[in-house]
């Protein structure tokens, strides 16, 4: 195990711990009425984003999806700037006009949440276009849903992007369920053979997995960037939480057996969390101590964002249009 | 001074700003060796090639998506939607991803986009390729929206449009692309947001959008015959809109009426009509009119088409009539 690796894998068990624990907070957030309007938790998700996160730099670019927490954290989101965000703070990444399903963080690549199903493809594949078309070596990911796939717009891009061999990856998160549908009610035959219908060289991958789900990313990004795109990734995966926070009572659409068969057996941070004390690259104590800075960060992030002022009414009507 | 068509003028528009800037692109159907259906863009894929000037696919939701997500991240994408009616197929992409951008990312995003469309009816081409959908467009707001009314617009428009940070649709009147017009040979810029004086008059004024500009001209001339001296106004862009022109005019003629091809219900000449009543109310001597197109689909049969938009004899009629002291209800 070299020293590279060692700190990839804790960079990497890090940032799925702070999206666990961001979401976490967030929904307490919600419980306690604190936040306005609703969220999506990405929880039970973090090996998709932090292991195709981990491929890119940030001169890459992903676009994200109204379950969007996850990717804006694992793409190298502050806290701070986000839970004010999720409270419609002035100093949110959007200056609190864009909230949980609009986050953008043009910093770090992140083109943003998009609150539309499948609204965000074009977008992602014409960042692809532009790269092309300027000469720049950026690769953008783009993140959607299994229920995303019932857009035609999918279609239409993924046909232009194989047909101008964009460096674009579809990263479809298929974690079971479209809203309150599961999912093999609402998409016939394969996913990844609709990608490949169009000539799009398809995987499909565990998305609990978080090594698995990297290795794949690293080998398709690196391609990608010499121009052998697109390529399209299913990343099998699980929601913990309802559609979104207010979804509680969910038993018409799935057993609480299947979600504790999942949370208890596939867990992508338990697993990977005993392969690093396996491994001999963390030990108990000190995945603890992280785990703890974690959530004292997260907690010192929530009581800032509480305490941070709104922004002034003379911004309601700011940046509609740009200079 | 040299006349070219408008068709021309847009064509050498775009050139020019492709010369001067390598971020510039255009994408669309058939925008290539075929140059669009109305040859407005031929000879661009020689001078530019097939990377800055793309045949798309017919997937107009697609490319116009695309576009945003070029423009989001550091191009100028000039997508050209082959007739305005297909507008109806990439609301999403304009409406809720490229007019948002901007205001949901608290100024962060920015989308220097244009699409270029079309307008107009009479060409006999029945309801989903004769529509003016300028009206949803302009009721969004992040979106800008330009109208020329004859090729000089059409030039300094297009060429402000390509350099504006925002998405601007660009609606041109498909019968006016073989109108010619003096457009000088050297460069210019016509900016977002002034109207221009067509002619002078103090009777009444007439505001037109594109086409309608021409039928308010025609309208005038009949006036003038008639001694009635009528003003007559293109606002140029309807977003932003020069309200100051209109209501300066306005409040000297005490009489207006607002034409655009779109349907009046709901429409472009509803809003300019609204703003003038609420602004210039005390300077009115009579109501201000609004002559759109009928609240019907676009027919195909001739006889029935002609009927459905504003003609300079309805115009200079309903103006007559206002004139005379009418308080009339609708032309």
């Amino acid at each position: 195990m070299g020293k590279t690796n060692t700190e990839d894998y804790l960079r990497m068990y890090r940032q799925m711990v702070r999206i666990r624990t961001f979401e976490d907070n967030a929904n307490q957030l919600y419980l306690s009425a604190k936040m306005p309007g609703l969220t999506h938790m990405y929880s039970g998700e973090e090996a998709v984003a932090v292991g195709l996160c981990e491929a890119l730099t940030d001169t890459d670019r992903i676009t994200s999806t109204h379950r969007g927490h996850g990717h804006c954290v694992a793409k190298g989101a502050a806290f701070r700037e986000m839970f004010c965000e999720l409270l419609g703070k002035a100093e949110g990444y959007c200056r609190g006009k864009g909230g949980s399903m609009h986050i953008a963080d043009q910093s770090h690549g992140n083109l943003g949440a998009n609150a539309i199903v499948g609204g965000s493809m074009g977008i992602a594949t014409g960042s692809a276009l532009r790269a092309k078309l300027l000469g720049q070596d950026d690769v953008t990911v783009c993140f959607f849903g299994d229920g995303a796939t019932a857009q035609g717009l999918l279609y239409e891009v993924m046909n232009m992007a194989a047909l101008w061999k964009l460096p674009v990856i579809y990263a479809c998160e298929n974690n079971g369920y479209s809203e309150y549908t599961r999912t093999d009610e609402i998409a016939a035959g394969s996913i990844t053979a609709r990608a490949e219908a169009f000539g799009i060289e398809a995987h499909q991958v565990d998305g609990q997995d978080v090594l698995a789900v990297n290795a794949l990313a690293r080998d398709l990004v690196a391609r990608a960037r010499k121009g052998e795109g697109p390529f399209f990734v299913e990343l099998m995966t699980y929601r913990y939480h309802g559609h979104h926070v207010g979804d509680i009572n969910r038993e018409y659409y799935r057993s609480k057996d299947e979600e504790k068969d999942w949370k208890e057996n596939r867990d992508p941070i338990i697993r990977f969390r005993a392969h690093l004390v396996s491994e001999g690259i963390a030990t108990e104590e000190e995945i603890e101590a992280m785990n703890a800075e974690i959530e004292a960060d997260a907690a010192e992030a929530v009581a800032y964002a509480e305490k941070a002022p709104y922004p002034p009414a003379d911004e309601v009507d700011m940046h509609v249009y740009a200079d | 001074m040299r006349q070219i068509t408008l068709s021309q003028a847009v064509n050498e528009a775009i050139a020019e700003e492709m010369r001067r800037d390598p971020a510039v692109f255009l994408m669309g159907e058939d925008v290539a060796e075929a140059g669009t259906p109305f040859k407005v863009l031929s000879g661009l894929v020689e001078e530019f090639g097939t990377a800055r000037v793309i045949d798309t696919p017919i997937s107009e939701p697609g490319f116009v998506g695309m576009a945003v997500g070029a423009a989001m991240t550091g191009a100028r994408p000039i997508v050209d939607l082959m007739f305005g009616d297909f507008i109806y197929l990439v609301m999403d992409q304009l409406c809720n991803q490229a007019a948002k951008q901007h205001y949901m990312s608290g100024g962060k995003l920015t989308v220097p986009m244009v699409l270029r469309t079309n307008m107009g009816a009479t060409r006999r081409s029945a309801a989903q390729h004769s529509q003016s959908l300028q009206a949803l467009v302009a009721h969004i707001p992040g979106l800008k929206v330009a109208m020329p009314s004859s090729a000089y617009e059409a030039k300094g428009l297009m060429k402000t449009a390509i350099r504006d940070n925002n998405p601007v649709v660009i609606f041109e009147d498909k019968l006016m692309y073989q109108d010619k017009a003096e457009v000088p040979e050297e460069e210019y810029l016509i900016p977002f947001g002034e109207a221009h004086v067509k002619r002078a008059g103090r009777d009444i004024t007439l505001i037109g959008t594109s086409s309608m500009v021409q039928v308010a001209e025609k309208a005038a001339a009949l006036l003038a015959a008639d001694g009635i001296e009528a003003e007559v106004i293109d606002p140029r862009t309807l977003v932003p809109l020069d309200e100051a022109t209109l209501l300066e005019s306005v409040r000297r003629t005490s009489r207006a009426i607002v034409i655009d091809e779109g349907h009046q219900s709901y429409g472009v000449t509803a809003e300019i009509a609204s703003r003038l009543n609420e602004k210039a109310f005390y300077h009115l001597d009579a109501p201000v009119l609004r002559m759109g197109a009928m609240d019907v689909p676009v027919p195909f049969s001739p006889a029935l088409e002609d009927l459905t938009v504003p003609t300079p004899e309805g115009v200079a009629e309903a103006a007559r009539r206002l004139c005379g002291g009418e308080m009339i209800h609708a032309a």
